[in-house]
C-alpha cells in the first residue's frame, strides 16, 4: 500500500524539520531491515503472546445480537491486551526496534493515557527510559492513568501549550525529540506522523484483522460482512481493517468522534469536517480554520479528541474502500452503558464509539449476516468521566 | 540573481525575526522599520501557525499572541504591501506548510511574489517534500529557502547543490529559543556547503548576544536572531520597537 515516499495516494510524506529526517531514515532502514528477520519476528510474536496475552479473543455477543435482532455480532476483545487497550501491540513492536537500535530512550505522547501507560510498561520491561508527554486537560480527564505511568517508572509532562490535548502532546514529543535523537526513540502510537510511522504501527497493529480472519474462519467459516473500528489517528482501526482491504466483500468502517455534532464546532470528527492539510509530519484530513489554523477540536474521549487521521485512512476515504460515520459524545455514552449492562464488558469510551454505531447497523442487516466490532480498550478509565457526564460526582 | 543576494553583498548580514501581528501589525510595522534603519540587511517575517512544532516556547508565544490578536495570512499580505513601499531590504516569509498550503499554494506564492516577498522558510518542509511548493516559486520567482541541521551529516551537500536564497544553518538540536552556548561543529559543515553551492549561508537558532552573533558570522555570512527579539516584543509590547531598534543595533555594531 505504500510507495516508496510512504504516501498512500496524496496522503503521508515527511513533513518535518531537517534535524529529524536522517532520524526517520535511519528508523525506516532498521524497520526495513528487521521485519523480515526470523529473530525479530520469533522475539516480538512472544513478548505479543506470552506478555500481552495475544491472541485476543473474538467473542460471540449473543446477548448483544438477540438483542439488536439483526446482523451477528462479535466483539474483537483488545481490551483483553495486558494494559488494557490494543496500544501495546504497537508498542512492544517499537520499543524492540528501538532497543535493537541501541535506544536507550523511549518518548511518547499520549491522549487517554493507553499508549502511554503502553509505552511505560514496554520501558519497565525492557529497562529503557520513558518519558510521556500528556495534554494538561488529558491528565486531569485521565488522572488514574497518570499515576500508573508514573508507577511504572515514566516521567509524565504535562503539556499546557494550545488546546492541552493530544495534538499539543504530539508537537511537544515532536520537539523533545528534535532536542535528542542519539538515545531516543519517538514512539508514536497512532498510524499518524511522517513516514515510515504509518506504516509501522500499521504493520504492529495489523495483527487484530489477522486474528480476527483466522477466528472468523474457526467460528463462521466464513468472513464478516462488515468490520467496525473507532477512529482518532486510527491506529486500531487500520488494525482492523488492513488483513481485509484486499477482501471487497468487507466492508470497513471507521467511528469518529463527533463530539457535540459534526454542524457544531466542538467536534473531532476530521472526515466529516476537515480539509486537506500539512501537520504533524503528514499530508492528510485536518479540522482547521480557512487559513490552515488547526482547530481546537473537541470529544468527551480523549483518545479520539485529535484535529488529523492518519494518512491511509484518508486514502481509503477517497478511494471508498473504507466508510467513515461520526458519533456523538451522547451515542458513544449510551453505547458505554448498553454493552456493560448487555454483555458484562465496560467499554473504553473510544471503542464505544464503534459499539454505538453497531447499535445502529446491526438491526438494518439481515440474521445471516456477521459484523465485527473492534473494543479497542477497557472502559474503567473513563468510569469517573462518564459518571461526571451523568451528573454524578464521584471520586476516583 | 536573487534579490536575498543583495543582503550578504560586502557584509554580513544581521537577519531579524518578527512574528507579524504580534501585538498588532502597526507594532509590527515599526518594529521592522527599526530594525531596518539600526542595520539589518534581511527581515523575517512570522506568519503565525496555531502548532509551530519547531519552535520553543518564546515563539510559540508570540504566534498565539498574534492569533489571539486577529491577524490573518490576507491581512499580513495587505501589511506587507504597504511596507514594501518604504523598507527596501529583502524580506522573506516564515511559516509553517499548512499555512501555504491552505491558502492555495500558487495564490500564496503569486501574491508573495506581487507583494515583494523574496523568499519562504518552511521548518516543516525537508528537501525530500519541497516538490510541494518549488514549482510555483521557480513560477514566480520566490526562492524557497534550505534549512540544514547540525545532524543533516550527509545530506548537507544534497542541500546545498539545490538551495537558492540563502541557507538556514540550524545551531543546535532541539527548537528555537536562546542557548547560552552553541557547540555544534559549524565550521566543517559551513565548509562542506562552500564547497558545493555560493548561496550565502546564515546561522539561526539560539543567538542571542552580540558576542555569539559575531562567532556565528564570522564562520558563514550572518545570524539570524527570533526568540532574543520576541522576548523583548514579550515584554515591552507596543512601546518595543524602540527598545528593539536599540538591540539590533548592538548586534549590528558587532558584525562590523
Amino acid at each position: 500500500m505504500t510507495n516508496p515516499n510512504g504516501r498512500f495516494g496524496i496522503h503521508g510524506g515527511q513533513y518535518i524539520p531537517e534535524t529529524l529526517m536522517n532520524a526517520v531514515i535511519e528508523l525506516e532502514e532498521a524497520y526495513n531491515h528487521y521485519k523480515n528477520d526470523p529473530e525479530f519476528n520469533r522475539e516480538l510474536t512472544e513478548l505479543l503472546n506470552e506478555y500481552a496475552g495475544r491472541p485476543s479473543r473474538l467473542y460471540y455477543a449473543e446477548k448483544m445480537t438477540k438483542d439488536l435482532g439483526g446482523a451477528k455480532i462479535y466483539l474483537k476483545r483488545e481490551d483483553l491486551n495486558h494494559t488494557g487497550a490494543h496500544k501495546i501491540n504497537n508498542v512492544l513492536g517499537q520499543a524492540l526496534l528501538a532497543k535493537k537500535m541501541g535506544k536507550t530512550r523511549l518518548i511518547a505522547e499520549t491522549g487517554a493515557g493507553q499508549h502511554g501507560v503502553a509505552t511505560a510498561t514496554a520501558a519497565a520491561l525492557m529497562g529503557m527510559e520513558c518519558v510521556v508527554f500528556m495534554g494538561e486537560e488529558d491528565t486531569k480527564r485521565q488522572a488514574l492513568n497518570v499515576y500508573r505511568m508514573r508507577l511504572l517508572g515514566a516521567e509524565v509532562i504535562p503539556v499546557t501549550t494550545g488546546t492541552a490535548t493530544l495534538k499539543d502532546a504530539v508537537s511537544e514529543a515532536m520537539r523533545e525529540w528534535t532536542k535528542r535523537i542519539d538515545d531516543t526513540h519517538y514512539c508514536l502510537g497512532s498510524v499518524m506522523g511522517p513516514h515510515p510511522f504509518p506504516t509501522i504501527v500499521r504493520d504492529f497493529q495489523a495483527v487484530i484483522s489477522k486474528e480476527i480472519k483466522e477466528q472468523m474462519l474457526e467460528k463462521e467459516g466464513r468472513l464478516p460482512d462488515a468490520v467496525l473500528a473507532c477512529v482518532g489517528g486510527g491506529s486500531n482501526a487500520i488494525g482492523t481493517f488492513y488483513n481485509f482491504i484486499e477482501d471487497k466483500e468487507v466492508r470497513l468502517i471507521g467511528c469518529e468522534a463527533a463530539g457535540r455534532g459534526v454542524d457544531t464546532y466542538e467536534t473531532a470528527a476530521t472526515i466529516a469536517t476537515g480539509k486537506l492539510g500539512i501537520f504533524h509530519g503528514m499530508k492528510s484530513y485536518f479540522c482547521q480554520d480557512k487559513y490552515g489554523q488547526i482547530a481546537p477540536v473537541y470529544s468527551i474521549s480523549a483518545g479520539l479528541d485529535y484535529p488529523g487521521i492518519g494518512p491511509e485512512h484518508a486514502y481509503l476515504h477517497d478511494s471508498g474502500r473504507a466508510e467513515y460515520v461520526a458519533i456523538t459524545d451522547e451515542e458513544a455514552v449510551c453505547a458505554f452503558e448498553y454493552l456493560a449492562k448487555t454483555e458484562g464488558i465496560i467499554p473504553a469510551i473510544e471503542s464505544a464509539h464503534a459499539i454505538a454505531h453497531a447499535i445502529k447497523l446491526a438491526p438494518t442487516m439481515d440474521k445471516d449476516k456477521i459484523i465485527v466490532i473492534t473494543v479497542s480498550g477497557r472502559g474503567d478509565k473513563d468510569c469517573a468521566a462518564i459518571a461526571r457526564y451523568r451528573g454524578e460526582d464521584i471520586n476516583e | 540573481m536573487s534579490n536575498i543576494a543583495k543582503a550578504f553583498e560586502n557584509k554580513k548580514a544581521f537577519i531579524p525575526f518578527i512574528t507579524c501581528g504580534d501585538p498588532d501589525l502597526e507594532t509590527t510595522g515599526k518594529l521592522v522599520k527599526e530594525a531596518v534603519k539600526n542595520g539589518a540587511s534581511l527581515v523575517e517575517l512570522g506568519i503565525p501557525f496555531s502548532d509551530p512544532t519547531a519552535e520553543g516556547p518564546v515563539i510559540q508565544g508570540a504566534n498565539l499572541r498574534a492569533l489571539e490578536g486577529g491577524v490573518t495570512t490576507d491581512k499580513i499580505f495587505d501589511f506587507v504591501r504597504e511596507l514594501r513601499k518604504e523598507v527596501t531590504v529583502p524580506m522573506v516569509f516564515m511559516t509553517y506548510a499548512n499555512v501555504v498550503f491552505s491558502y492555495g499554494s500558487e495564490s500564496f506564492i503569486k501574491t508573495c511574489s506581487e507583494i515583494g516577498i523574496d523568499g519562504i522558510i518552511l521548518p516543516d518542509l525537508p528537501f525530500e517534500e519541497k516538490e510541494e511548493f518549488l514549482p510555483e516559486c521557480h513560477k514566480y520567482g520566490v526562492d524557497l529557502i534550505s534549512l540544514i541541521a547540525p545532524t543533516s551529516k550527509d545530506r548537507v551537500a544534497m542541500i546545498a547543490k539545490e538551495a537558492e536564497g540563502f541557507i538556514y544553518l540550524v545551531s543546535s538540536l532541539g527548537v528555537t529559543g536562546t542557548r547560552t552556548e552553541i557547540n555544534t561543529d559549524l565550521d566543517s559543515i559551513v565548509k562542506i556547503i562552500r564547497e558545493n553551492t555560493s548561496v550565502p549561508c546564515a546561522i539561526g537558532f539560539g543567538i542571542s548576544t552580540p558576542e555569539q552573533a559575531k562567532k556565528m558570522a564570522s564562520i558563514s555570512d550572518g545570524a539570524i536572531v527570533g526568540s532574543a527579539i520576541i522576548k523583548i516584543m514579550e515584554k515591552y509590547g507596543k512601546e518595543s520597537p524602540a527598545y528593539v531598534g536599540e538591540y539590533v543595533k548592538s548586534m549590528t555594531d558587532a558584525l562590523i
